[in-house]
């Protein structure tokens, strides 16, 4: 019995539920190619970071400047003057078209902003070199002690906002675990223009080496273990909130998707297990998650998206204190 | 049709013409010459067609003898060719120019004229390379202008066509080639018009070529070679017609007509004077001037100076003419005069005589030549004896030959003059590039900009000269009362007396930190007595301030730019706020928006912050400007090195020079130039006594010393002191001290630094902290530090790093580039064995450090001994230094055969020094005690033998010889000589700083540069692998070879010099050293080259030819395997970055094959340290 795996994603019509997110798998054609023969329904690219636009513009002006009049003998510097550096977005925007040239299924481009002109501009071109949607990537430490929460919040809704107003295709935030009230600022961020919510980002942590006593920024692979966190926000915010919702961090098996999918999710967003097992790992989740509704008689993934969520699982309490019931509970049985 | 006005410099105009109409160039970097073959190389990078629609090849050659070689061979094959020289590189060509010329093949060498090195090297202009080549054959063509060095290289391009004679075009380094000055360009049209395209296919047909064979270079004998040698004559007889024709046909097209020579001034004049180059345009405005006030005075400029068309010259000359002046710009020592002169000479007596004819040298070594210099002459003219053979613009208190300056020189009213003293790192002179091209293209004034810069490459003082006027601009030298004076760094009004140029009434901007109501209480009374007495216009902006607020760090050029605009008043205020901000996209536009959003951000920050001052009436201040050297340095350093120092080296007369080039060491010392902001100070609580600071530090500025606990007794109290912790020097105490106005402030030694606070892991043992804060304790404490008695060098472990570290440094305070990666390697090379070496330094960055004016960084130990230097020239180094080995060797032999022969007379003590075993500082010590002895004992000896050994005694003291260079002449122009030293078995010691890159000429491609670096002539990215120089070094077998990186491993860098030297034979070492070419913070590169050789890019190795003699394999790998990728590496560097952000695509593939590059050589070196190159065979047995 054939399952239809068919879901919508920020409106757009995917063929199933796996997006392949941002990556350096998505940043190259050759690899975006393998992640759609493997069967991804949509790719995210690699996000552009605005701040490293600045930095990337700002080192080649230091590079070229410094000496470049420290002597008679080095007129003009040391190292020659190129044709173009590729400092602004073109590079990647010439990536954004290429891989709408050269795929057939939707591109999403991913924003990682930094002034309140540049999250506008740089959305406002990526629609116009035909990305089918934005994916914001919002996330900022915030290490001003003056700074409230609400005050960081209300900067996000502006962003969101302004951005909103700026482009006419579809809007994914990507956003942070780490806030005090998290259904309440997905309810805003969808309110102020977000056509989906992308659950969660993950970020680079710094680590220390205790050889060199340095900070060593860092990132590790998701584990299926950082399922948990997304699976347990699809499933409280589903029905909850009108916007597409993607989950991200621990999708690495079929089951994986099975599971988001009954808590919620419209799609599920793979980078850990790409990166570890190649595009092609891609089509066995696939398969595995197919099997899984077949087997058990589904006819489509929309009869089970969100069958497990808060608002329809037989205990929706369980998303509010599973770990701790849990585990008291083992505590009791074993003495 | 109006032609188009172009802002470009000397070099840009010649080298538009010379690669619109070449297809093959050869180039090879010499200053200042090396732009042309810079951009040469980048338009061929980029694509730029010539006039046939082809893209020139454009290839870098190993020496400019290679480049010329290159030259006559494409020319045989029927390539149209240029290539571009100077000075030395000109002397290379020339046994090809002698060939191409006989062979009468047409093409072009562009010149940027530059002294050759005689008693010293210069990189400065004057005609005596050119003259050096005034006999080859080929014709000569002179521009005195930016404007002429684009029409003279059109004319020459034409007419070598015509004529199949070869041209040497030539134009005066810097003061043409680097002036920026507003030009009609020629047009693509007009050069198509130019090149007679029927001329180029009659090239072509000449070409060698096997469908129509021919031969040429043929050996001729005495029957008939004159007579072939004649045969050229008439070829020679009709290029002067061919010249003017082909000027007569520029003018036709462009308006701008020239002659072979071109007369100016009065119809009727009395006195003329001759010359050629630059300057022509001060001697047109002393003319101008002259003439309008009545005198009856005129100048012929030479263009066309070979042939030189005798009929042409004498028709320039007014009939009228009583005396001539012939200036040359370039001395022939012996001559009955300088070639320019000799021919106006012959040229009269062979038309039968003429008016009276005198002879000058000016303007050597872009010595500065003036209009009142000009009209010196032309009064000296007016005299009935004028002064032949003179010097004007010198005081020569020797041979009296210079004429005193008599007239005084005030420029036109017309022409805005404006000077800028800034820093080589803040951006002044980049801003004042900008500010002429602005007013240059934006408004119908002319404009020019002159640059001027101080002999150091860390701190360097760079001061810009700009004219802007409603005419053209004839002014060649220097501002010499600027109406605008703009002083952009508040410190250097403490040290230079930028006000002495200041017109009376001008106007003086000072970036300074102190605001209108406070400004004036930090000026000294130099400064204050200056603003008062010339009525100057006093403002001030806080351009630090201003810039860090938007964004642009310490770079202030921006701001003081626009105040320039607003305080000059050249251009309407919106229109000049407009005009910068589009100079502003421009110039950085590719490098991104944020670039052009921060500078126009400080544009628009500028004017609020420009406030005038109001200047008090009377001086307040007690300080006066610092002195260059101290009141108690040495006799010579107070009267010239000071002098120097002072910018004041135009005043020393000729008295004061030394008649041969020589100057004495350890110089440095007195000459302070406290450039750093902030300056290491240490901390003993954490230190560990690793002695990596001292080792690392570029300058010698922070030091370590080991000492008796007793010996600081009468410290300073502030004097920082602790007791060693190893076993080495148990029982001692030491310090680690800074020389805080010595110090650059470069941070390499704090980055080195592994020793961190428990507490808070960013102090460390030594911190960079505020110079201000300490200076003056750190100035007592460093005379104490100074003071304490030098380690016993035969108490210690020199091949060790903390061995070596308690030596003093006989190499210190040079004016290298903060944070150089090669002075370290020359400091541990000066403890280790300073006190007993001869250094061959080839031309280059460590020639410059290590010998340019005023002062000089080889020091001297306490007994007075230390390196003695010398550089010949950049192709000859191992040679050179070869042939100092013969010397002291030839020396020695001779010492060692008298003193046998005086054996029984001079007692065991013969025997002991003939015996002596020399091979450590111990040994060498006892060896120089027992010298002394026999000095001794000479001394009561009046034998003639006695006599002659006394002068050689020295020699029976071990002296090393150490050959040093950069990359550039190792492995490009000197590697024929390196490899000849290489291969003879002497005892000479090689150490090659290697900084992948033609360093001191600013960056240009070598044989070293790797794979994918970007650099000058490799603008693409260099597409072949870095020659292995210690691989052909280690196939002699007998040649000592080590390639080291102190940031990798510094043990085995002291190790290796021990080796080394040590070494009965020839030894190289090969030293990795980070350059400011490479694009990478300085103050980090010791951490650069721990990832070379983690990327196994730069493995180090030593190969020990000694070994083998134990039995072991020669090689030994001191690196381990490669534990980093390539492009790990790479991605740190700007050389590969620019790559991979301009040609992502092209950089992948080249990292490709980088990285199979340093895998294959890795592999290969593997398998080496297992070799056993000597074979070893039994004794065949024999059948009785």
């Amino acid at each position: 019995m054939t399952v239809d795996i068919t879901t919508k994603y920020l409106g757009l019509d995917l063929s199933n539920p796996l997006v392949a997110s941002s990556s350096p798998l998505t940043g190259k054609l050759n690899t975006l190619a393998q992640l759609e023969e493997a069967g991804a329904a949509a790719v995210v690219l690699p996000s552009l970071f605005e701040e490293q636009i600045e930095h990337d513009s700002w080192a080649v002006h230091d590079l070229y400047e410094y000496g470049s009049a420290i002597s008679p003998e080095a007129f003009g510097g040391y190292i020659p003057e190129m044709e173009g550096y590729n400092t602004g977005p073109d590079h990647y925007l010439e990536l954004l078209e290429k891989a709408k040239d050269n795929l057939t299924i939707p591109v999403i481009a991913s924003l990682n902003g930094m002034s309140p002109g540049g999250w506008t501009a740089y959305a406002k071109t990526m629609e116009e070199a035909g990305a089918d949607a934005i994916e914001l990537n919002v996330y900022r430490v915030a290490t001003d002690v003056n700074m409230t929460g609400g005050e960081l919040e209300q900067g996000y809704i502006d962003l969101v906002t302004d951005v909103r107003e700026s482009i006419n295709i579809p809007l994914a935030v990507k956003i942070s675990p780490y806030f005090s009230s998290t259904a309440s600022m997905c309810r805003r961020l969808v309110e102020a223009g977000a056509d989906g919510l992308v659950l969660f980002n993950r970020f680079y942590q710094p680590d220390i080496n205790l050889d060199e006593l340095k900070i060593k920024p860092d990132i590790v692979l998701s584990s299926p273990v950082n399922l948990r966190l997304p699976l347990r926000w699809t499933a409280i915010l589903r029905g909850r909130i009108e916007a597409s919702l993607a989950a991200s961090s621990g999708v690495h098996t079929g089951e994986d998707v099975v599971k988001l999918v009954l808590a919620g999710s419209d799609v599920t967003m793979m980078t850990s297990a790409l990166l570890k097992y190649g595009p092609s790992h891609l089509a066995t989740v696939l398969f595995e998650m197919e099997s899984w509704f077949a087997e058990r008689e589904y006819t489509s993934l929309e009869q089970g998206k969100g069958s497990l969520s808060q608002a329809s699982a037989a205990d929706p309490e369980a998303f509010e204190r599973t770990n701790y019931m849990r585990s008291l509970v083992t505590y009791s049985s074993r003495y | 049709m109006t032609a188009q006005n172009i802002m470009v410099d000397g070099n840009e105009a010649a080298t538009r013409i010379a690669h619109s109409v070449s297809e093959v160039i050869a180039i090879y970097p010499i200053t200042p010459a090396s732009p042309m073959g810079e951009l040469a190389d980048a338009w061929s990078q980029a694509g730029q067609k010539n006039i046939w629609g082809v893209v020139p090849d454009v290839s870098e050659m190993q020496s400019e003898g290679g480049a010329a070689g290159a030259i006559h061979g494409a020319l045989q094959a029927g390539a149209l060719c240029t290539t571009f020289t100077a000075s030395q590189g000109l002397l290379l060509m020339i046994p090809n120019m002698y060939k191409i010329a006989g062979e009468l093949t047409p093409t072009v060498i562009h010149v940027a004229a530059r002294t050759l090195a005689t008693h010293a090297l210069s990189i400065f202009g004057d005609h005596s390379d050119v003259m050096s080549a005034r006999q080859t054959g080929f014709a000569l063509l002179s521009s005195a202008s930016v404007q002429e060095a684009q029409d003279m290289a059109m004319v020459s391009h034409s007419a070598t066509l015509r004529a199949r004679i070869p041209f040497l075009h030539y134009f005066d380094g810097f003061r043409t080639s680097h002036e920026i000055s507003k030009i009609a360009a020629i047009d693509e049209a007009t050069i198509r018009t130019m090149i007679d395209d029927d001329l180029v296919a009659e090239h072509r047909l000449r070409a060698l070529n096997p469908n129509a064979p021919k031969l040429r270079g043929t050996a001729q004998n005495p029957d008939v070679f004159f007579q072939a040698r004649e045969a050229a004559n008439v070829y020679y007889d009709a290029v002067p017609g061919i010249v003017q024709a082909e000027m007569d046909k520029l003018a036709e097209l462009t308006g701008r007509q020239y002659n072979l020579f071109d007369y100016h001034g009065a119809p009727d004049a009395e006195r003329v004077i001759v010359l050629m180059g630059s300057g022509v345009g001060a001697a047109t405005e002393a003319v101008d001037r002259m003439v309008a006030a009545g005198e009856k005075v005129g100048m012929v400029t030479v263009h066309l100076y070979r042939p030189f068309s005798i009929e042409h010259f004498i028709d320039a000359i007014p009939t009228t003419a009583k005396s001539v002046a012939v200036l040359d710009r370039t001395k022939e020592p012996g001559a009955t005069g300088e070639p320019l002169y000799l021919d106006a000479v012959a040229a009269f007596a062979e038309n039968g005589g003429g008016p009276r004819i005198i002879g000058g040298r000016f303007g050597l070594s872009s010595k500065e030549f003036d209009p009142a210099m000009a009209m010196t002459v032309l009064d000296e003219l007016a005299k009935d004896e004028p002064k032949n053979h003179f010097t004007v613009g010198i005081t020569d208190d020797v041979t009296h030959l210079s004429l005193p300056v008599t007239r005084e020189w005030k420029g036109s009213d017309d022409v805005v003059q404006a000077v800028f003293f800034g820093l080589g790192a803040d951006g002044t002179v980049g801003a004042n590039k900008n500010s002429v091209k602005i007013i240059g293209e934006n408004t119908d004034m002319y404009s020019q900009a002159h640059f001027v810069y101080d002999s150091k490459k860390s701190g360097a003082m760079t001061v810009s000269h700009l004219r802007f006027g409603p005419d053209k601009i004839n002014s060649t030298y220097e501002i010499q009362e600027a109406d605008f004076v703009a002083c952009h760094q508040f410190n250097f009004m403490d040290k230079v007396d930028v006000l002495n140029v200041a017109a009376a009434g001008g106007t003086f901007l000072l970036n300074s930190p102190y605001g209108p109501d406070e400004v004036w209480d930090h000026l000294t009374a130099n400064a204050q007595q200056a603003i008062i007495d010339k009525k100057l216009n006093f403002y001030v902006v806080d351009a630090v301030a201003v810039a860090r607020a938007a964004g642009l760090g310490g770079r202030v050029n921006t701001v003081l730019q626009t105040c320039f605009f607003a305080l000059a008043n050249v251009l309407p205020h919106d229109e000049a706020i407009a005009a910068i901000k589009n100079g502003i996209k421009k110039a950085y536009g590719k490098r991104g928006q944020v670039v052009i959003d921060r500078n126009n951000a400080a544009v628009d920050a500028s004017l609020a912050a420009l406030e005038q001052v109001t200047v008090p009436d009377a001086v307040t201040s007690a300080t006066k400007l610092l002195e260059p050297v101290p009141a108690d340095a040495p006799d010579f350093v107070q009267r010239v090195t000071g002098m120097i120092a002072a910018g004041k080296g135009n005043l020393l007369p000729v008295s004061a020079m030394p008649v041969d080039g020589t100057f004495p060491t350890a110089t440095t010392q007195f000459e302070k130039r406290s450039i750093a902001q902030e300056i290491p100070i240490w901390d003993p609580e954490i230190c560990i006594d690793c002695a990596r600071c001292a080792l690392v530090c570029p300058h010698a500025a922070i030091r370590l010393k080991v000492y008796d606990p007793a010996a600081v007794a009468d410290a300073p109290d502030t004097f920082q002191s602790k007791p060693w912790k190893g076993r080495d020097f148990a029982g001692m105490n030491t310090t680690i001290q800074v020389a805080p106005e010595d110090c650059t402030g470069c941070m390499v030694c704090v980055n080195v630094c592994p020793a961190k606070s428990k507490e808070q892991v960013k102090h460390k043992a030594i911190n960079m902290e505020p110079k201000m804060d300490h200076l003056e304790v750190e100035k007592e404490n460093y005379d104490f530090f100074l003071s304490i008695p030098e380690w016993d060098r035969t108490q210690t472990k020199p091949e060790t790093v903390k061995g070596s570290q308690v030596l003093k440094p006989l190499f210190e305070y040079s004016g290298a580039c903060a944070g150089c990666g090669e002075t370290p390697y020359v400091k541990l090379m000066s403890q280790m064995f300073g006190d007993r070496i001869i250094i061959a330094n080839a031309t280059g960055c460590s020639s410059i450090y290590g010998g340019n004016l005023p002062s000089t960084p080889y020091a001297v130990d306490d007994n007075g001994r230390g390196p003695s230097w010398s550089n010949s020239l950049f192709e000859d180094n191992a040679e050179f230094g070869f042939g100092m080995r013969l010397a002291v060797d030839q020396q020695s032999e001779m010492a060692r055969n008298l003193l046998t022969g005086m054996a029984a007379d001079v007692g065991g003590l013969a025997g002991e020094i003939l015996d002596a075993d020399q091979s450590s500082e111990e040994g060498i010590a006892k060896q120089r005690d027992r010298v002394s002895e026999l000095k001794r004992t000479l001394a009561t000896m009046s034998t003639p033998e006695a006599e002659r050994l006394d002068t050689i005694t020295d020699y029976l003291v071990r002296m090393g010889v150490w050959i040093m260079g950069g990359d550039g002449w190792a492995y490009d122009i000197g590697f024929g000589g390196l490899d000849h030293v290489l291969a003879s078995n002497r005892d000479v010691n090689i150490l090659v700083l290697d900084t992948e890159v033609y360093s001191n000429t600013g960056g240009q491609a070598s044989k070293s540069t790797p794979r994918a670096a970007v650099a000058k002539f490799a603008s693409g990215g260099k597409a072949t692998a870095k020659k292995d120089l210690g691989m052909i070094a280690m196939s002699y077998g007998n040649v000592y070879v080590a390639q080291v990186s102190m940031g990798a491993n510094m043990t085995q860098v002291a190790k290796a010099f021990a080796e080394a030297e040590a070494h009965d034979g020839p030894s190289i070492i090969i030293a990795l050293s980070p350059c400011i070419a490479h694009g990478i913070d300085m103050s980090t590169m010791m951490a650069h080259q721990k990832e070379a050789a983690d990327s196994g890019y730069w493995p180090l190795y030593r190969f020990n030819p000694s070994e083998e003699a134990e039995g072991r394999p020669a090689m030994k790998l001191d690196s381990r395997a490669p534990k980093m990728s390539f492009r790990d590496f790479a991605k740190s560097e700007g050389r590969f970055a620019m790559l991979a952000r301009a040609n992502p695509t092209h950089y992948e593939e080249l990292m490709d094959q980088a990285q199979d590059d340093i895998d294959n050589r890795w592999h290969l070196y593997e398998q080496m340290i297992h070799v056993e190159r000597t074979a070893e065979f039994e004794d065949e047995e024999v059948d009785e």
